[in-house]
This record gives C-alpha cells, structure tokens and sequence, in this order.
C-alpha cells in the first residue's frame, strides 16, 4: 500500500491540481494526507458522476485532476463518464479502486464488481489499466494521457 | 410568473464576463440574446451535471460561471448543492423551474410546484433567492449576479407544452476551442 505522504508527492510529480473524491475504505486511508495538502485540492462529492463532471469543468478550465473513486461508484456514474469521454472527448483520468479483486483471485466471491469492472470499462471504449500496487507503478501510470482508468485491486 | 426569456433577458444584460452555461430549454433560447465564447450550450449533456461542469471550471479559472439549470435537472443531482457548499466557487445556479420535463413534451417533474428549491439550498449551506414576479427579478437580478458565489437563484417561469429538444447552435468541440481560446487570450492579457 502506498502511504498518504508518498501518494501526494506522486500526484504532485505527475501535474496533479485537483482531486475529485469520493473514497471506500481502501481509498480512504489517503484521506488525511489528501485533506491535509493545499495542493492538489481535495474535492468531496456526494455522488460519483458530480466527481466526473467537476472534472470536466477542471479540465474545460486548464487544470488537471484525478477523479479518486471505488468500481461501484463508476457503475454509479455511466452516463457522466459517457457524456465526458465522448460527448466532450475531454482526457478524464480516474483512479479506481475494485472491490474484493485480490480475494477474487484467489476463489469465488459473492461480490459482483469484480465480475463487472473490465466489461465496464470496455464497453464505454475506455483504455485502462491495473496498478500493481507500487509507488513506480502508478508514478508510471500517471504520465499517461487520458481518458484513462486506472484499477487499483482491493 | 415569467416566461423563460423573461427570465433570462436580465440575465444576459448583467453577467459580465461570466461564463454562461445553458441547459435543456434555455439552449433554444439565451443564443436568442448571447451568443460568445463564453456561451456554452451544454448538450448533448448528462442530465443534472451542467452545476458540476461549472463549480470545475470556476475552481480552475478562478473566474465567474451562471448555469441555467432546469427544475428536473437539479433534482436529479441534488447533491451538487452540498457540494457547492463544501468546495465554494463562483457559481450562480440560477434553478429555472416550470414543473416541467419541457423538452421531453412537458411531463411534469416530482411534486411540481412544491419543492423548495430555497429551503434545500438554505439546508445544504447556500445562500438563496425565490424570484416569481418579473419586476423583482429585474430590480435585483444585476445585484444578485455581482455577487460573489456560490449563490441559488430560484425563478417561477412559466411552462410550455408540446416542446421539442433544442439544438444547439454549434457542435460541441467547437464550443469548447472557442472557450479555451477565449480563456488562454484573457490569461495572456491579464497583468502577472
């Protein structure tokens, strides 16, 4: 697990401004280091398609976020991410974490999102890609140009 | 009671350098009285998003937004006034309500005419204003436009039956170079 400190110079490393937000609780554990930074701004939300149009506008505006959010949210959101993507065909970046991945792995699980979140993906034509975990990784990830969804196995 | 260009003529006369972002039947009429770089008609839209796409744009620019948000449209994304609320920018939801689903042919919204936009907005943390009589909205509109958001500006309008969806008047890659364009040749002007 990245720690909070490591996970914010990373995304200021990669240009971040804003981070759009709505966390479980794998994602939450970044939350003090999150709402402690002035840069870049945390952003809460109430629903996961505000996070997506709020980046729109972020973007639309110059700046650069990173929509923070667990798979069943992203469910949640659909037609923002369909309207942001491809109406707008504006680079939205998302960082994903999937819910019971790992332990999907590993034997059946009663969860559904692990089922769900790559047919997800595909079907709104989004490039995406898993994170292994480490701090390289995800620095690596974060060079890429959207639209893109970053999964981060839970 | 207003009609919706009643409504928005005042509007179009005090926002400034404000960008204007127009939804469902306020984008077949405002480019009746604006039509610039800082006129984005949002559609094809996720419905109840464009407060989103504005309290966005507002965080990166630092700059004014006026989204002319259906009735429908807000309820759908109610939580975008709690979030306004946590993250303040310069935005002016103006809440444009006639009860009506207008471009869908006018089905009526959830408990139409009795939902209290302002009490919702007032519970989540805004300021906010009720305007049913057109000389009032006029009065105050400049006033209420000058002020720093974010701010809810509830209008009683007046609805129509049998509408069709508006189209807008460019497509929206078009709308979207001609605002950052806009937005990069402010910047270079701008003192340092």
């Amino acid at each position: 697990m990245i720690e909070g400190s490591q996970l914010l110079a990373l995304l200021l490393d990669a240009g971040i401004t804003h981070v759009p937000w709505l966390p479980d609780s794998e994602l939450g554990r970044w939350e003090a280091a999150l709402a402690r930074a002035q840069k870049p701004q945390l952003i809460r939300v109430c629903r996961e398609g505000e996070a997506i149009a709020i980046a729109a506008g972020l973007l639309l505006g110059g700046a650069q976020p990173l929509v923070m959010l667990q798979c069943t949210g992203l469910f949640e959101a659909g037609d923002a991410l369909r309207n942001v993507v491809h109406d707008l065909q504006l680079p939205l970046r998302l960082f994903v974490g999937v819910r019971s991945w790992k332990a999907s792995r590993s034997g059946p699980v009663t969860d559904t999102c692990p089922r769900f979140i790559q047919p997800y993906v595909d079907a709104w034509q989004l490039r995406s890609r898993w994170l292994s975990g480490t701090a390289d990784d995800f620095a690596t990830a974060l060079l890429e140009p959207g639209p893109l969804v970053l999964l981060w196995p839970e | 009671m207003m009609t919706l260009l009643e409504a928005l003529r005042p509007i179009a006369q005090h926002r400034g350098d404000q960008l204007v972002i127009s939804t469902m039947a306020a984008v077949g009429v405002w480019p009746t009285l604006s039509d610039g770089p800082l006129d984005f008609a949002y559609m094809p839209s996720a419905m109840g998003h464009a407060p989103g796409i504005a309290q966005g744009w507002a965080l990166a620019t630092g700059r004014g937004v006026i989204v002319l948000n259906g009735d429908g449209s807000t309820l759908m994304n109610l939580g975008c006034l709690v979030t306004l609320a946590q993250t303040p920018a310069n935005v002016k939801l103006v809440i444009l309500d006639n009860g009506l689903y207008e471009v869908t042919g006018g089905q009526p919204i959830c408990r139409a005419g009795q939902v209290d936009f302002m009490a919702m907005a007032s519970a989540a943390g805004l300021r906010g204003f009720r305007y049913s009589n057109l000389s009032t909205w006029q009065a105050e509109c400049e006033r209420r436009l000058q002020t720093p958001g974010p701010l809810v500006l509830h209008l009683l309008i007046e609805g129509k039956l049998g509408q069709t969806t508006p189209k807008p008047l460019r497509a929206m890659a078009e709308q979207i170079r001609r605002l950052q364009q806009y937005l990069r040749q402010r910047e270079d002007s701008e003192p340092k």
